[in-house]
Order: structure tokens, then C-alpha cells, then sequence
């Protein structure tokens, strides 16, 4: 019978059929849920950004194509009027505030959780308390600890005014978090204090898996520390540090709690997220706080993206070693 | 070329004292190895050589410098490492290149020096590649032509060929042996918990056991006069015979150790033991029997040819007296 493959054939085809039949029930859970908490709400956020739907009337939005993102309209006396979240200024400070933050929170705590890390990785007495001990901030919930600093912080009774007047480095109490220069800052501050401990743990992970002999060959053959630093740890932590750099990225370029309860309704603090939120509940602008969220999503999308590719990234794994 | 003593050298870890008092002398362009079962110190000892630990108490002398508190790269040493240690995102000439610091060299003078080196290795078709795409052989010949380039005073090896298979540790070994010739006889220190390696390679050996100094010589000295019943059994392969108690009372001993070679089988009317063969290994250019003769483990007798003895053939044995060993009750050595 030449249509028929030979026996051995047939039995190891359909034992790859059993195999992938099977990995399709392992994966089916996985890939519902996903769908339900994921892919479902996505979907619904980017279709309410093309509907004039309310709040009120969730059900009821019409399809308004892109006038949510951008539209135009000329007025009688030939004047062009642009609408729509693009030519919204206010998204655009929200944009700039956002990526403005994200950059410089990451990079400080990259540097900063690198030099914790490097730390933490040598051997002293009561190293594992000390690296539990680091780990508080992180852990935290953020409302508790954005509450802290708030008070900390405060222009009447916060102890960072009293400490910095009492040592005469400011002359009169600053109002860190309402002050449209300070805000930013302030939020910074807290954002380096809170997650430079996950940096410093992602960074220690990857340092543990740096094998220890390539140091005592390089420290019997007297290359300098600093060298050392730069020509083998760093090389060897960038597959590490790279993955860790996109965690904190996604973090930042999404963040909203920090900042809506410590500086809230700042101009100078609110990023994409707190408009977006702004827009879809405090003024009933449902789909034009969707088009915004999906707007973030896309350029976070965008951004990670690049990121990678740029990086070469390999989240798979597979070629690390 | 450096002469290094050992002075009653210590180290503790913790409370935990590894290296117990070490005394050795190891002679200009020798090759010493040291030898032991694993946890015995012989690679913490290299690392107190080496500088990569402290050394807790006693004295290392290099050339008659007490080198204590010299920092590993003021040593004029070299190390290769069990696991190679090259470093995983150079390729192998900066691998080779990356230590080495001369003053007032360029990189030209440099990368000339690591093309030399990897000539003699015959791994200079190689200086463009990775770590990860080369065999294990040819790593460790990199992690060889590494410490060449330093043109150290001392070479350490730390068990360098336990991750290499049987035949390439064979080839290796000889690399190494032809290594230590070529390099004007450089001074050479080699860790190995193999017999083998240590009686191939060693112009001494040292052996060693819980932190302490069983014995040093030649190969052959080891072999044909071990101090005591340790060295006697960790020397040579297969294992020395050893009789105990009633066995060994006819020879005015508490250990009576015979060389599976120096026993001959003989009638059964003149045989000192006699017993059946109840195992029997064949290796080609001669064959190993195993004989019951009524102790727990049963006598190995080395023959030579690949002669068929069917299992459970009552046999006579005689050893050769000229070769026996004889152990006190402390397990040393008596000598006549």
C-alpha cells in the first residue's frame, strides 16, 4: 500500500500528535485565563477608544473612528480647530512627565541597585540579614509607604524640612510635594528608595550566576579590580542587567499609584497613567480616557520592543551560557 | 625557577584545621605532585601556595622570601584551574591576552607573545573562538597556554585533567610531562586525586592525608617502599593485597601487604595460600584473578597474557618474599 506510511513512521507521528494534544491541555488553563484577565480587556479598552461611550452608558457608545485620537474641524471663519487626545496638550505634559520619570528613576536605580548588589555579594557576617533587611522597601505596598513619605515629606510637620534646617541647608521648610519644581523630585526620591532593592536583587542574581574561579584566576594574574569590574563582571551581568532594565522600564513608563497619592493633581507629576484614570472616571470621558490608555499601551509596546532588539535582548534563555 | 618550602604550614577554617602543620621542600624546576583522596587538603595547600588563601599559621618560602603576605599576582605564579576558568565573553586570544602586563609592552608585543604560546599548544587556529565553541581539551589547553604567557617562576595545576575524558586525559598528561621538559624544567606544582596522573607525571610525589604529609619521594620510591599502609594502598593498581591477623602472623607482622604482580601461582602442595578463583578480569596484556583464599576481600593476582582460568579453579599461591610489605600495628612500615 504505497498512501500508507510504513508502521514505525505512523506510531512515532502519532506519539508526537499525543504529545501536542497534551501540551494543549496543560496550555488551555493558562491561555483562557489569559484571555479573560489580558487579551479580553485590552480588546474592550482599544474598542472604547473608537466609541463616544460614557461612564453612564457603557453599552450605548457609537463607533467615532479616530476623533478621539485626532480630529479637525473648520469653523465658518476658516479657522482649523484640532481635537482629540494628540493635540491635547495636557496628554502631552503627561507624556513628557512619564518618560522624563521613567528614564531617570531607572538609571538611577540601576546604578544604585548595581553598587547595593556588588555589596550584598560579598561574603560578611550576617550578609543574608542584611540582604532581607534591604528588601523592605520593596515590600512595602506602595499606597503605605507613598502615605510615609508624604508625611516625611510635609511642609509643616515633615522631618526631612526639620533635618535640613536644623543642619542649615535650607533657610525656609519647602512644600516638596506641592511645589510644582520639588514634585518631581520628590516622587523620584521615593520611587529610587522603593525599588532600588529589586534592582539590587536582580542584579545579585545575576552576579551569583558569574562562576567565582574567573575571579581568582584574574586576581593570580594581578589584572587591576577595577579592570576587572569593567572587562568581566559588567560584560558578563549585561544579559542580567538588560532583563532587569525592561522589569523596572515597564514598571515606570505605567506608574500611577506613587504618584497619585503622593503629589496628586500636580502638573508637574501627573503621567500618562494618572491622566488616563483622570479622563475615564473623574470626567466622565470613558472613551477618551480608552484611546489614552491605549495610547500608553502602544508606546510601551513600542518602547519594550526597541529595547529588545536594539539589546539583543534573550528572554528565552536559550543562548545564555 | 623558584625553590618552595613549606614550614609547618596551617590553615583553619573556622575551627576546622584543614592543613595540619605541613612540612616540603619542593626543588628548583621540579615537578611535585600532590596526591590524596578528595578532603585530604591537597587543594587547599596549593591555594596557600598560590596566595588565594590566607595562610593561617607556619611559613612559605619562595627562593628563601617568606611569601606570606605576598599578594597572589607579586608571586610569580601561575594557576590552571579544574574548571578552566576562562572567562566566557572573550575569545581565546584575550583570554590569553587579558593578565598579561609587561611593562612598557604594546598590544602588538603582547599578542605576539600569546601567538608563541598557542604555537606550542597547536591551539593558534583557534584565537578568534569563544570558550563555548571549543572542546574540552582544547579549553584546557587554553587555560595551559594562559599561564605560559605569564612566564610564571611556578606553575600550579589544580586536578587539571578531571574534566577531560579517559583517552584525552592520557594525551594531555603526556602534553603536560613534554610542557615541563620544554619549559627549561620550570617549577611545577600538581594537585590530583589520580595515582595514575601522580606516578606518570611526578618527578616527586607528595602524598597527602587529613592534613598531613604521608609521605614524599620519587614514584618508585613510593611504590616499592611505601611508609605505611596508606601510601602502600593508594599507590599503584590494582590495590596492594593486605593480610591481617592470622594471615599475616607467620611474617612477624599486623599488616602483610603483597602487589597483585608479585604473587606467582604455583601446585598447591607448595603454595603459602591456596583458594578458588571467583572472579577474573581480563585487560589484554594481562589478566587480574580474584582468589578466595578465606579473608573478607579476596587476593588479587596479576598475570600476565590473557590465559583462561575457569571460574572456581582451586589454585595454589605463593608470593615473592623479596617484595612483600610489612606494617606494624600503627600501620608503618617495617623495615629489616
Amino acid at each position: 500500500m504505497p498512501s500508507s506510511p510504513p508502521s514505525g513512521m505512523s506510531s512515532r507521528h502519532s506519539l508526537s500528535a499525543q504529545r501536542r494534544r497534551a501540551a494543549m491541555w496543560f496550555l488551555a488553563p493558562m491561555l483562557i485565563a489569559l484571555f479573560c484577565v489580558a487579551a479580553w480587556p485590552l480588546l474592550r479598552t482599544i474598542y472604547f477608544s473608537f466609541t463616544n461611550t460614557t461612564l453612564t452608558s457603557l453599552y450605548d457608545g457609537k463607533w467615532i473612528g479616530f476623533d478621539n485620537y485626532l480630529s479637525y474641524r473648520k469653523l465658518s471663519s476658516g479657522r482649523v480647530i484640532w481635537r482629540g487626545t494628540l493635540a491635547d496638550p495636557a496628554w502631552w505634559n503627561a507624556v513628557w512627565n512619564t518618560v522624563r520619570f521613567s528614564v531617570v528613576s531607572v538609571a538611577l536605580e540601576t546604578v544604585l541597585g548595581l553598587i547595593v548588589a556588588l555589596v550584598l555579594h560579598q561574603n560578611f557576617k550576617g550578609h543574608g540579614w542584611v540582604r532581607a533587611a534591604v528588601l523592605i522597601p520593596w515590600a512595602i505596598p506602595t499606597i503605605v509607604s507613598a502615605r510615609m513619605w508624604g508625611w516625611m515629606l510635609n511642609d509643616q510637620f515633615g522631618i526631612i524640612n526639620d533635618i535640613l534646617l536644623n543642619i542649615g541647608l535650607i533657610e525656609t521648610k519647602i512644600a516638596w510635594t506641592a511645589n510644582i519644581e520639588t514634585a518631581m523630585l520628590a516622587v523620584l526620591a521615593v520611587d529610587v528608595w522603593k525599588t532600588t532593592p529589586f534592582m539590587a536583587l536582580l542584579c545579585l542574581a545575576g552576579l551569583q550566576m558569574i562562576p567565582k574561579d574567573i575571579y581568582e584566576a584574574a586576581k593570580v594574574d594581578g589584572v587591576h579590580p577595577i579592570r576587572v569590574f569593567f572587562k568581566v563582571t559588567l560584560p558578563l551581568l549585561r544579559p542580567a542587567l538588560m532583563v532587569a532594565v525592561i522589569f523596572r522600564m515597564l514598571d515606570a513608563l505605567r506608574i500611577f499609584d506613587l504618584i497619585y497619592v503622593l503629589t496628586p493633581n500636580s502638573k508637574a507629576t501627573k503621567t500618562m497613567s494618572v491622566i488616563a484614570r483622570e479622563n475615564l472616571i473623574d470626567f466622565d470621558k470613558f472613551a477618551y480616557g480608552s484611546a489614552q490608555s491605549t495610547l500608553l499601551f502602544a508606546l510601551i509596546a513600542i518602547f519594550v520592543s526597541a529595547y529588545i532588539w536594539l539589546g539583543k535582548v534573550d528572554l528565552s534563555g536559550e543562548h545564555s551560557k | 625557577m623558584a625553590e618552595i618550602e613549606l614550614k609547618n604550614l596551617r590553615k583553619s577554617f573556622g575551627g576546622l584545621e584543614v592543613i595540619k602543620g605541613v612540612d616540603l621542600e619542593v626543588r628548583k624546576g621540579e615537578f611535585m605532585v600532590f596526591v590524596g583522596p578528595s578532603g585530604c587538603g591537597k587543594s587547599t595547600l596549593l591555594r596557600l601556595i598560590s596566595g588565594l588563601e590566607e595562610i593561617s599559621d607556619g611559613d612559605l618560602m619562595f627562593d628563601g622570601v617568606r611569601v606570606n603576605d605576598t599578594i597572589p599576582s607579586k608571586r610569580g605564579i601561575a594557576m590552571v584551574f579544574q574548571s578552566y576558568a576562562l572567562y566566557p565573553h572573550m575569545n581565546v586570544m584575550e583570554n590569553m591576552a587579558f593578565g598579561l602586563k609587561l611593562a612598557g609592552s604594546t598590544k602588538e608585543e603582547r599578542e605576539a607573545r600569546v601567538v608563541d604560546a598557542a604555537k606550542m599548544l597547536q591551539i593558534d587556529h583557534l584565537l578568534e573562538r569563544k570558550p563555548k565553541e571549543l572542546s574540552g581539551g582544547q579549553r584546557q589547553r587554553v587555560a595551559i597556554g594562559r599561564a605560559i604567557v605569564r612566564d610564571p617562576r611556578v606553575f600550579l595545576f589544580d586536578e587539571p585533567l578531571s574534566n577531560l575524558d579517559a583517552a584525552l586525559r592520557v594525551q594531555t598528561r603526556l602534553e603536560i610531562a613534554k610542557l615541563h621538559h620544554d619549559m627549561n624544567d620550570v617549577t611545577m606544582i600538581y594537585v590530583t586525586h589520580d595515582q595514575v596522573e601522580a606516578m606518570t607525571l611526578a618527578d616527586r610525589i607528595c602524598v597527602l592525608r587529613d592534613g598531613l604529609v604521608e609521605q614524599v619521594g620519587t614514584p618508585a620510591e613510593l611504590y616499592d617502599a611505601p611508609n605505611s599502609v596508606f601510601v602502600a594502598g593508594f599507590i599503584g593498581a590494582p590495590k596492594m593485597n593486605f593480610l591481617t591477623g592470622e594471615h599475616a602472623k607467620p611474617y612477624d607482622c599486623a599488616t602483610y601487604g603483597i602487589r597483585a604482580e608479585h604473587i606467582d601461582i604455583c601446585a598447591q602442595d607448595e603454595a603459602t595460600w591456596t583458594g578458588s578463583v571467583v572472579h577474573a578480569e581480563n585487560l589484554g596484556a594481562d589478566h587480574y584473578l580474584f582468589v578466595d583464599i578465606g579473608v573478607s576481600e579476596p587476593l588479587v593476582v596479576r598475570q600476565p597474557g590473557k590465559q583462561f582460568t575457569a571460574l572456581g579453579t582451586e589454585i595454589g599461591l605463593k608470593p615473592q618474599s623479596e617484595h612483600a610489605h610489612r606494617f606494624d600495628g600503627a600501620d608503618r612500615a617495617i623495615r629489616n
